[in-house]
This record gives structure tokens, C-alpha cells and sequence, in this order.
């Protein structure tokens, strides 16, 4: 919040939050102060389910730097993925 | 000052008090001990939510002899580990600012009801805290006689980042503000950045407040969280914490 860089995009997908999988329907994305990471900012994920309370969620705090290289990493197996779904 | 002889004591509870609307809304309650009557402050959380920091600071103010109440401003927004609540939070755009006025008010009145308090009230506030402690010295119904601001971002805000929670710049409500204000800042900090604080320093002096900022060197965002080695800055928040009872001192006893 302090940056104001958040948004919350709804989803469908799994996650695992300490010892039960959950289904997910949103994630908050965030450029902000992270919990835990000892950086002034980090990429935060948080995939939530916010019909099952606050404790269904899985976080990751990222710095920007890997953040961009996931992301990256990311669009490029999906790329891949989808050559091979079209066979 | 502790007197090793002196009798001592405080009472810290979840207690309900009544926030904005109407809304019942829990809140934290550290008070000394005794007859009193002794000053009051409202402790106003940060982004991570209402955690464990607040309510070890509610305690640090009620040793230091003021009845201290730090509400959950998120209350309403769900139950549960600190920073699950404060995740939802953030991705909902902040509490509202007008809901988190009017939730001071409500504590405000509380801690002026109360028999053992004098009547001299202050506010104080860390990162969004600091934020929502300048925003009620300016627009507070019930007044509050000292306002302390921790490296509060976004006082001043581009029109851009204004939302429905947020419609309003704290530094446009600047003519508003009737209390002394204290602000501590760290030179190193992001939000707010030295260039913010000078603008909102500038604007202090334009309308004449009684105020007094300390910019420290070598500290930058949250540098009085011991739980955060990244930001922790021991020089600067012990010098910091003398400025707070110098100044509530001053103000409020």
C-alpha cells in the first residue's frame, strides 16, 4: 500500500497452504513491502480463496529481479505447452 | 523515568470499542496501574496489520504512563494471522481512510470517557499508520493534542494514485491540522522520499503549524522494527523514541 502498486485478479487453480491443498480464486499482486523478505520492496503473490477465510493462502515474496525472470520463464514454458497441446 | 523502588503494574486486553458507523471493533487496551489520572494515546497500525509490534508498542506507551489503545483497523475485513488479513487488505486498496477517521474518533471518545485519563489525548502511527495519525490531527471530531508521524507515505499523493478509499492527499487537509505534530523520517526511504517530506514540511510552515521533522541518515523505511533486520536502524530509533517521549512529554503531561 505504501507504493499503491496492487491488484487482485480472480482465478481458478490449486494451491497448498501449510497441510491441505485448496482451491483458488483470487491472487492479490502487489509491488510493496514484503512480510518476510528483507527487502524494502518485493513482487508479492498472494493466491487466496476469500470464500474459506484469511488463512487460506499461499504467499511468495520475490525480488524484482527474479520476479521478472519467472515471469519470463513462465510465458515461455506456457509457449512451449501450447505447441504441444496443438501437437 | 523508572524508579526501582516505585510500585508498578499495567493491564493489557482485547477489549470492543465503538468505530466508525457504529461498528464494533476490537482494539487493544494497555494502561498503567493506579489512580491516575494519566494521559491517553491511540496507536494506529501498519500496512502488516494489527500485529504483534502494536501491541508491544501499546504496552511500551502504557510503561512510559499513558492508557494506550491500538484498534484493528482491519476488523472488518476478516480474522486470523496479521498478515493474511493485511494481504486482503492491500489488494482491496488500503483501509478507507474515512472509515479509519472515524475509528480513531471512536477510540478517541473511548479513552476520554475513561475516569483515570486526563483528557490530553494523542495519536501516533508507523509507514500507513503515520499516514492515518496526520489524517485524524487534521480531521479528527474529537481533537487530539499531539500527532506523531513515523515516515508516513503517501501525505503527499499524484492525483493518479487518489482512489475511493483514498480520495483526498493528506498534505491538501495541511490548514486543518490543530495539534502539534512530530515527524520522524528516514533519509534512505521510498515512500516517503525526502523530496515528499520536505513538500509537506513546506506546506506546514505556508499555513503556520507547530511542527518539528528529524530526518535521519542511514535509516530508511520501518527503521524502528527490531523484527526486520533489513530495516531496523538502532541509532535512529533509539534517538527516535527520546524524540517521542520529549515530545508527548511536552504536549501531553
Amino acid at each position: 500500500m505504501c507504493t499503491m502498486i496492487a491488484e487482485k485478479v480472480q482465478i481458478a487453480g490449486s494451491g497448498k497452504s501449510r497441510d491441505r491443498w485448496f482451491p483458488i480464486a483470487q491472487t492479490y499482486v502487489s509491488f510493496d513491502h514484503p512480510f518476510h523478505l528483507q527487502r524494502e520492496h518485493a513482487l508479492n503473490l498472494d493466491f487466496v480463496n476469500e470464500a474459506l477465510g484469511t488463512g487460506a493462502r499461499v504467499a511468495v515474496e520475490l525480488t524484482p529481479e527474479d520476479a521478472r525472470e519467472l515471469a519470463t520463464t513462465i510465458l515461455r514454458l506456457l509457449d512451449e505447452g501450447a505447441e504441444v497441446e496443438a501437437g | 523515568m523508572t524508579d526501582t523502588s516505585a510500585y508498578e503494574g499495567m493491564i493489557a486486553e482485547t477489549i470492543t470499542v465503538q468505530g466508525d458507523g457504529g461498528d464494533r471493533i476490537y482494539a487493544y487496551l494497555a494502561r498503567p496501574l493506579g489512580e491516575g489520572p494519566f494521559p491517553a494515546m491511540l496507536l494506529l497500525h501498519h500496512i502488516p496489520g494489527w500485529d504483534e509490534w502494536y501491541k508491544e508498542a501499546a504496552r511500551r506507551y502504557a510503561h512510559h504512563g499513558y492508557v494506550t489503545i491500538s484498534p484493528d483497523l482491519y476488523c472488518r475485513d476478516g480474522h486470523g494471522e496479521p498478515e493474511d488479513v493485511a494481504a486482503k487488505v492491500r489488494a482491496e486498496g488500503g483501509a478507507p481512510d474515512d472509515r479509519v477517521v472515524g475509528d480513531a474518533d471512536g477510540c478517541i471518545a473511548f479513552l476520554r470517557s475513561l475516569p483515570y485519563v486526563t483528557g490530553k489525548v494523542g495519536v501516533m502511527g508507523t509507514c500507513s499508520g503515520g499516514r492515518h495519525s496526520f489524517l485524524v490531527g487534521c480531521r479528527s471530531r474529537e481533537g487530539v493534542d499531539a500527532v506523531v508521524d513515523c515516515w508516513g507515505g503517501n501525505v503527499v499523493m499524484p492525483p493518479e494514485n487518489l482512489s475511493e478509499r483514498q480520495p483526498v492527499a493528506p498534505i491538501d487537509y495541511t490548514a486543518d491540522l490543530n495539534a502539534p505534530l512530530l515527524g520522524l523520517f528516514g533519509e534512505n526511504d521510498f515512500s516517503p522520499t525526502p523530496e515528499q517530506v520536505a513538500e509537506h514540511e513546506a506546506a506546514l510552515q505556508r499555513e503556520g503549524k507547530d511542527y518539528e521533522f528529524h530526518m535521519y541518515p542511514n535509516a530508511g523505511h520501518g527503521f524502528f522494527y527490531y523484527n526486520y533486520p533489513q530495516a531496523y536502524a538502532a541509532e535512529a530509533a533509539v534517538d527516535g523514541w527520546q524524540k517521542i517521549w520529549d515530545f508527548l512529554d511536552r504536549h501531553l503531561g
